[in-house]
């Protein structure tokens, strides 16, 4: 079943919402916003992420409703196609293949049937060159469409797609680009072009920012790098154009928009203040501060009714036309850079990470779905560029979550050091950590690394840091603080021939803690607190290490700046195996013996699967991404899959999530888990022709979660908590071998579902169907990923046979 | 003062550096421009009225001293005349060829806040304190009361013709009047808003009225507003609120597709009649440029037609070009501002050390400080002695003082106010000074408007009217009139700079219709006229060996004449064909003096307000490839290097803000400073403003 299983690299799940500007339906009821490699459908009453249009294969870049039927939403891709969706059923409707990547698209409603849009020169150059296009859609019955129809509007335009609009009724469009604003007239088929000094006297960054176009008067309002906005008039002369300037941001102006009626102008930037001018109306002008990161786009809606700004910590809020800010969607906050480790809250299963600025945020990646942000730092954060403000930088759980460490530092850039350790406990109560400890002087040097032990019994907490020294912390050693407050207290400070220590790593039974000392990894035993041994492979600087997990945990496995991968066995305390691979992060998976290292070589990004007891990779993945890659975290899945492919198995377990350093989130997905995805969107088409009938109510419910338990391990598939002990809940465990064959009146329906793709969704069911029965059972943690396929098979006939069986026994029950 | 070792590729001097000439400009209250003859008139605070040339790098031409008392607040062209009108309640008229003043009658209307000419120029209206708008008619030689139109409660604030010349709109308190000029009733009154809040209780000045031939009036108030009126119905069509402090000045261009208004904080926002929609004719004003040059008040704008000029209390005049009405961009079309006047105010008695400086009602006589050995380039000297202020001598009467001029021996001081000229006599031993006052002079000695000394101080010259300059021989027994000197022919302007040769040959004299005249002194006679150049001369000297005149122009072009031979030199005649040098054309201060090293005789020395520039004439001229401003790259070569890549022109920039220059015979230079800041310092405190990030 799993024949073609091909592991790709999708952004899925924490992806950035703030991409391009979010729009508002015209009934005001949604929010879209290009989300990854998909588009997401918000409701603004109630925030909530209502679905997904996937089936983009690469980031979404542009979206946009369809002028012509306010229901659908074009929308954009790097993979080279423009996609036209129902927004409200998210079904796709058509996809037009461009057949370059694309990078924006805007439309005109005087502009029937033209998508502008822009793609990315093919130059031989490395500097980025962009196109603007019209592409003329053709008029197909077809799904899939090959638009091949381009003509240039403009050959040299900005990356940025808020320097491009369409300015009244389409008569013309305007691009900036540098210093340059350049407007076309497509009934004259003529660019006028203004250009700007680069610098005055008084040290004016003229550079153009955005661009936006009254939508009733000839009027271009353009947003600068140094906070001035400017309304362009008279722009048919190339003389006697006129401009005025109004100042109020103090830094770069990221987004300038009209309001429909062309009343008011909003404009934002870092300031993270909306700002509303009146038009005409010279300086007469409404703030909303305080909406959190700097606002990068602004959208209102047709009716003038609603705004929406989206936030560089990935944030949409929806503002009423009053000013008042009625909603906020959150996704993955993300900052200029994630200091902490990528981490999985061991209670919520929730992803932590750098957050708001002096805070740690948790995300759950299975609902995509922001929980709460924890404040770290409890300082007011100042929005100003060029601040020397505190960070948290490191962040450690203990095995089952009750404790949190944090360091925060600042003056990193100058030489006066500042940071604290702080722990936090898990109160039951509120839910929530709250604040034990704060050592402020850890250490004399700064910290640069930190573990728990991970044995059930005692936490014990070891730091490395520049001074030379590794400290254990426990609770409530100490004497002089009072017996009835268990805070955490130095136990121990060991150092190693006044090298500075890098990493620390206690073994999966907590009962050894190796330390590297530069070249040199020492093996400590906590319980003693003696050297037990070192071990060492110079040349080269250790600069990451773990130890195996469960069968391998014999194993102790180290990279080095010197391009060399080893593992140590520890019962020989003999190097096992050593392999020249430069490796910038190693990931262990806890929940399997798998280690993922990330290695970066001749500017790209491998990806390496091995267990330490196998010197062969498992799996290997070139070119995952072009920058170097520091953060990775493997993430539980609610449910394993069974994948029986060799390349796809590690996966089954948990998902490998790693951060780019532009702060994006990718993760590895397989085509069983696409193949589902598809599948499920296709029967939801199907769905929507049914009868309303109560049975179909019934069914439907029930069908529509087992679609969502048919695709458990996709994140971006909903996952509404269900109420335990309802009616569905019930059903959930019948077979589906009770229910009508879906599968029958797809294929019937869709005459294009070849015999084969028939037989393949329903040896799928069956998979789906074995593994539920599996959940029933509560005997999750025994299957194993490594069957062979004849035992696979096997299996499978076996549980064939066993549903009628299984049924009756069901039946019998109540 | 500071002494200063100022030694580089061109020479080395000794300098004084002079800061204790406390000159303080006066702000500029009222603009008037005339489009035919391309004059903008400018009145300050201090009753003087300057007249610039818009076309010729806005050169100072003429320039009318004002008197004690009398505060102008109007100006107006009618024609080629121009009026003025003040709070003293009376209209003046001015002899722009003789600059002086020509007649004053008393409007009896108590004072006068306004004054206005229609377009056709035939009538005068005045709006005056007793709230009446007096008419007054134009004629050949004066001006006639005419009537008054319908009296108003308040004082008439502004004024503005229908450019029809039929209605007239004037702004008072709280309200805006529009008069039909044929019955002289009133059609329409405007209620102007008050300012809301604590505001509501000071009424609304609308400080200036602006009368479209659309039949729009424009209206900017001390509330801050920039209010369109409909002059049919009298009702408000659209308000812009420009500032929260007052809308001092409003200026329409001439098609009146733009206007500019000046407020309080020192802003002129610009205006325009765009039409929304391109294509189509509905057009509105809408609010466009913001020019941010002054910091105090603007008390006048005027839109030209190439640029926004604005004046104000901090008395500079800012020229700042509409780039999008101007053809070819060049140096004359660069933002300009204009502190210092265009004349010297410093005379310099070369033989005994002293200057005199020039105040509008006094002058003063310093004797320069001395100062101790050599230093190292650059590097400030231990003053020995301080300079001494010896004599303060304030004018008699209420005029202010025209010109002035000490002989270079320093033993004579003489001054013109527009009606007495009075010639002093210096007695200094030791450390007694004491003037005495010469009390026969001749008659033609009534009045001057341009004094010199010859150069063995044995003559004074004097210009006067006519373009003629008397000749009177001073000595210790007295004073006595030699002969006048006339041109054979030309204009009658009054002459702005005189020269005199070191060997009391020669003399030049240049007038404001850019005439240049040289006299014999030995037949009395003229002996020839320089060809008759574009620009106005700003600056000449006689060079002391080759007796050639060297003029500078408005326009930085230069010219040297030999009056031998009656001739440009070859030299000249070299420049004017290879071409000056961009940046030394693109400067946009005049030269104000012209002086000649004695012991280098191919050195001129120039000034102008930023910059101090030898030229070598015996050098190549540079050309526009060559580097202009070398100095700094000459001094890293070798000598051997140093030749070729040395041009004609070694300018200095260590001093700022100069007032005048003079080299004195034993080869040190006097750099006579007067630092913006300084006059920043003493001025009145401007209206508080927010500034971002305080």
């Amino acid at each position: 079943m799993v024949e073609q299983s091909e592991v790709r690299v999708v952004r899925c799940g924490g992806s950035k919402i703030n991409l391009r500007p979010p729009i508002i339906s015209t009934d005001s009821r949604f929010v879209l916003c290009a989300s990854g490699d998909s588009v997401k459908v918000y409701s603004t009453r109630t925030e909530e992420w209502l679905h997904s249009l996937q089936g983009h294969t690469n980031q979404v870049t542009g979206i946009t409703l369809n002028p012509a039927n306010h229901l659908q939403v074009y929308s954009c891709s790097a993979d080279g196609t423009v996609k036209l969706w129902d927004f409200i059923d998210g079904i796709l409707i058509k996809t037009f293949i461009i057949g370059y990547p694309l990078f924006a698209i805007y439309v005109s409603e005087k502009h029937d049937g033209i998508v502008f849009l822009h793609i990315a020169m093919d130059t031989d150059s490395k500097n980025e060159c962009f196109q603007l296009v019209a592409v003329h859609l053709p008029k197909s019955a077809e799904q899939e469409v090959e638009a091949k129809e381009l003509s240039a509007v403009s050959s040299r335009i900005s990356p940025n797609p808020s320097c491009t609009a369409f300015g009244r009724e389409g008569q013309y469009i305007a691009f900036a680009r540098h210093l340059q604003l350049n407007v076309y007239f497509f009934r004259k088929q003529k660019t006028y072009s203004f250009s700007l000094k680069a610098t005055d006297k008084k040290g004016a960054k003229n550079a153009f920012t955005c661009i936006a176009c009254h939508p009733a008067d000839d009027c271009i309002a353009t947003g600068h790098e140094d906070g001035k906005i400017r309304l362009w008039r008279n722009f048919i002369h190339t003389k006697e154009y006129t401009y005025s300037t109004q100042h109020w941001h103090h830094n770069a102006v990221n987004t300038v928009c009209f309001t429909p009626e062309g009343t008011n102008l909003l404009s934002g930037g870092i300031e993270s203040v909306l700002v509303q001018w009146q038009y005409g109306a010279g300086n007469r002008k409404e703030f909303l501060p305080r909406l959190g990161g700097s606002i990068l786009h602004v959208s209102t809606s047709s009716d003038g009714q609603l705004f929406c700004t989206s936030h560089s910590d990935n944030k949409i809020t929806v503002i009423e036309s009053s000013f008042k800010v009625c909603g906020v969607i959150q996704g993955l906050v993300k900052g200029d850079a994630v200091l902490t480790d990528l981490m999985i809250d061991p209670r919520s299963k929730a992803l932590v990470l750098n957050g708001k600025p002096g805070h740690l945020q948790f995300y759950s990646l299975l609902r995509d779905k922001h929980l709460y942000n924890l404040d770290i730092v409890q300082q007011e954060y100042i929005y100003e560029a060029g601040l020397d403000q505190f960070e948290v930088v490191k962040a450690a759980f203990d095995i089952k979550g009750y404790w949190l460490a944090t360091v925060e530092e600042r003056g990193q850039k100058s030489s006066d050091l500042e940071f604290s350790l702080k722990l936090w406990a898990y109160d039951e109560r509120t839910q929530s950590f709250v604040l034990n400890t704060t050592i402020t002087a850890a250490h004399t040097d700064r910290i640069m690394s930190m573990c728990f032990s991970s044995s059930e019994e005692t936490t014990m907490l070891v730091t490395t840091a520049e001074d030379g020294q590794f400290k254990a912390w426990c609770q409530g050693a100490d004497a002089d603080t009072q017996q009835d407050q268990n805070f955490w207290s130095c136990d121990f400070v060991g150092s190693y021939h006044n090298l500075k220590p890098t990493n620390c790593s206690f073994s999966a039974d907590s009962s050894l803690l190796a330390v590297s000392f530069q070249e040199v990894i020492t093996i400590w035993s906590p319980d003693t607190w003696e050297l037990l041994t070192t071990l060492c492979q110079p040349p080269g600087v250790v600069r990451d290490l773990c130890f195996g997990q469960l069968s391998c945990s014999k194993y102790l496995i180290a990279t080095t700046t010197r391009n060399l991968l080893c593992c140590w066995n520890l019962l020989t305390c003999a190097l096992e195996w050593s392999t020249s691979v430069e490796v910038s992060k190693l990931q262990p998976d806890p929940l399997s013996e798998n280690v993922a290292a990330f290695s970066y070589q001749s500017k790209h990004t491998d990806l390496f699967v091995f267990k330490p007891n196998e010197p062969r990779p498992l799996f290997t993945h070139k070119n995952v991404c072009s920058e170097k890659m520091h953060r990775a975290v493997f993430v539980p899945r609610e449910e394993p899959l069974n994948n029986c492919d060799e390349s796809s198995q590690w996966l089954n377990r948990s998902q490998l999530y790693f951060l780019t350093q532009n702060m994006d989130l990718l993760t590895f997905s397989t085509a069983t888990e696409e193949d589902r995805m598809l599948s499920s969107s296709k029967r939801l088409v199907i769905d929507d022709s049914v009868a309303v009938t109560p049975f179909y109510l019934l069914l439907g419910k029930h069908r529509q979660q087992q679609q969502k338990l048919n695709t458990p391990s996709h994140p971006a598939a909903d996952k509404p908590q269900q109420p335990q002990g309802s009616l569905t809940c019930l059903l959930l465990s019948f077979p589906s071998l009770f229910f009508p064959p879906e599968m029958e009146m797809e294929s019937s329906e869709q005459e294009m579902n070849s015999e084969k793709e028939e037989e393949h969704s329903e040896e799928e069911m069956e998979a789906c169907d074995s593994q539920q029965e599996l959940r029933a059972q509560g005997s999750v943690d025994e299957v194993t990923p490594k069957l062979s396929k004849a035992q696979e098979r096997e299996l499978k006939r076996v549980r064939k046979t066993d549903f009628s069986w299984m049924a009756g026994l069901i039946d019998s029950k109540p | 003062m500071m002494s200063t070792d100022l030694r580089s590729a061109m020479g080395e001097f000794k300098v004084h550096r002079v800061r204790f000439f406390d000159y303080m400009p006066s702000g500029i209250r009222a603009l008037a421009f005339n489009q035919d003859t391309e004059r903008m008139a400018v009145a300050r605070m201090d009753g003087s009225v300057e007249v610039f040339h818009c076309s010729d790098r806005f050169f100072q031409e003429k320039i009318i001293p004002g008197r004690e008392q009398f505060g102008i607040e109007g100006l107006s062209w009618v024609g080629e005349r121009l009026f003025s009108a003040g709070l003293n309640g009376g209209i003046t008229e001015y002899d722009l060829t003789n600059q002086k003043v020509k007649y004053t009658i008393d409007a009896y209307g108590g004072p006068i806040w306004t004054i206005a000419g229609n377009q056709q120029g035939t009538h005068l209206a005045v709006g005056c304190e007793d709230g009446t708008v007096k008419l007054f008619e134009v004629n050949e030689d004066n001006i006639q009361f005419e009537r008054n139109l319908d009296r108003q409660k308040s004082r008439i604030v502004s004024l503005s013709w229908h450019p029809s010349g039929s209605k007239i709109a004037a702004g008072m308190m709280d309200m805006i009047q529009v008069f039909n000029v044929e019955t002289g009733h009133s059609m329409h009154r405007m209620l102007a808003d008050r300012g809301v809040g604590t505001s509501r209780s000071k009424e609304c000045v609308v400080w200036s009225v602006v009368y479209l031939s659309d039949g729009t009036i424009i209206t900017g108030d001390s509330v801050g507003m920039v209010k369109l009126w409909d002059d049919q119905t009298g009702t408000l069509i659209k308000s812009h609120n420009v500032t929260k402090c007052d809308v001092l000045a409003l200026s329409v261009s001439q098609n009146e597709d733009s206007l500019v208004a000046g407020t309080s904080e020192g802003i002129v926002v610009q205006f325009q009649f765009v039409s929304m929609v391109l294509g189509k004719d509905d057009k509105e004003w809408v609010r466009t440029r913001t020019f941010r040059n002054h910091t105090h008040d603007i008390r006048a704008v005027a839109e030209i037609t190439t640029a926004v000029v604005s004046g104000g209390m901090d008395a500079q005049l800012v020229v700042r070009p509409l780039l999008d009405k101007i053809e070819e961009r060049s140096a004359a079309s660069a933002l300009r501002k204009i502190h210092f006047p265009h004349r010297r105010l410093v005379a310099c008695a070369r033989k005994s050390g002293l200057m005199l400086f020039q105040y509008p009602g006094h002058l003063e006589l310093w004797r320069l400080g001395e100062s101790e050995g050599k230093g190292i380039p650059g590097s400030s000297l231990f003053v020995k002695r301080n300079p001494e202020k010896l004599l303060h001598l304030k004018v008699k009467g209420e005029d202010h003082i025209r010109c002035s001029a000490v002989s270079p021996c320093g033993e004579w001081i003489v001054y013109s106010t527009a009606s007495t000229l009075r010639l002093y006599r210096l007695h200094c031993d030791n450390n007694n000074i004491s003037i005495t006052k010469i009390s026969k002079l001749p008659k033609v000695l009534s009045s001057a408007n341009q004094l010199c000394f010859s150069s063995d101080s044995s003559h004074l010259f004097s210009a006067s009217a006519q373009s003629s300059v008397h000749l009177v021989s001073i000595s210790q027994s007295g004073c006595k009139f030699v002969g006048t000197l006339k041109p054979k022919s030309g204009s009658h302007q009054a002459i702005h700079l005189l020269a005199a040769s070191e060997d009391g040959k020669w003399v030049a004299s240049a007038n404001s219709d850019h005439e240049v005249h040289i006299y014999n002194l030995q037949t009395r006679k003229a002996h020839c006229t320089v060809p008759i150049y574009s620009s106005a001369v700003t600056a000449m000297g006689i060079h002391p060996a080759t007796n050639c005149l060297f003029m500078m122009h408005a326009d930085q072009q230069m010219f040297e004449y030999s009056i031998e031979q009656k001739q440009y030199t070859d030299w000249s005649r070299t420049v004017q064909r290879k071409g000056l040098h961009r940046l030394w054309v693109e400067r946009d201060t005049p030269c104000l003096n012209v002086m000649f090293n004695p012991q280098n005789p191919s050195h001129v020395i120039l000034h102008d307000m930023y910059m101090l520039c030898i030229i070598d004439q015996s050098l190549p001229l540079p050309d526009d490839k060559t580097q202009f401003y070398n100095q700094l790259t000459l001094k890293s070569l070798t000598e051997e290097q140093r030749k070729s890549h040395s041009h004609a022109f070694k300018v200095c920039k260590t001093f700022k803000d100069i007032l005048c220059v003079e080299l004195m015979p034993d080869q040190s230079l006097v750099v006579v400073e007067r630092p913006l800041e300084d006059i920043a310092t003493q001025l009145p405190a401007p209206i508080k403003q927010k500034k971002f990030a305080t």
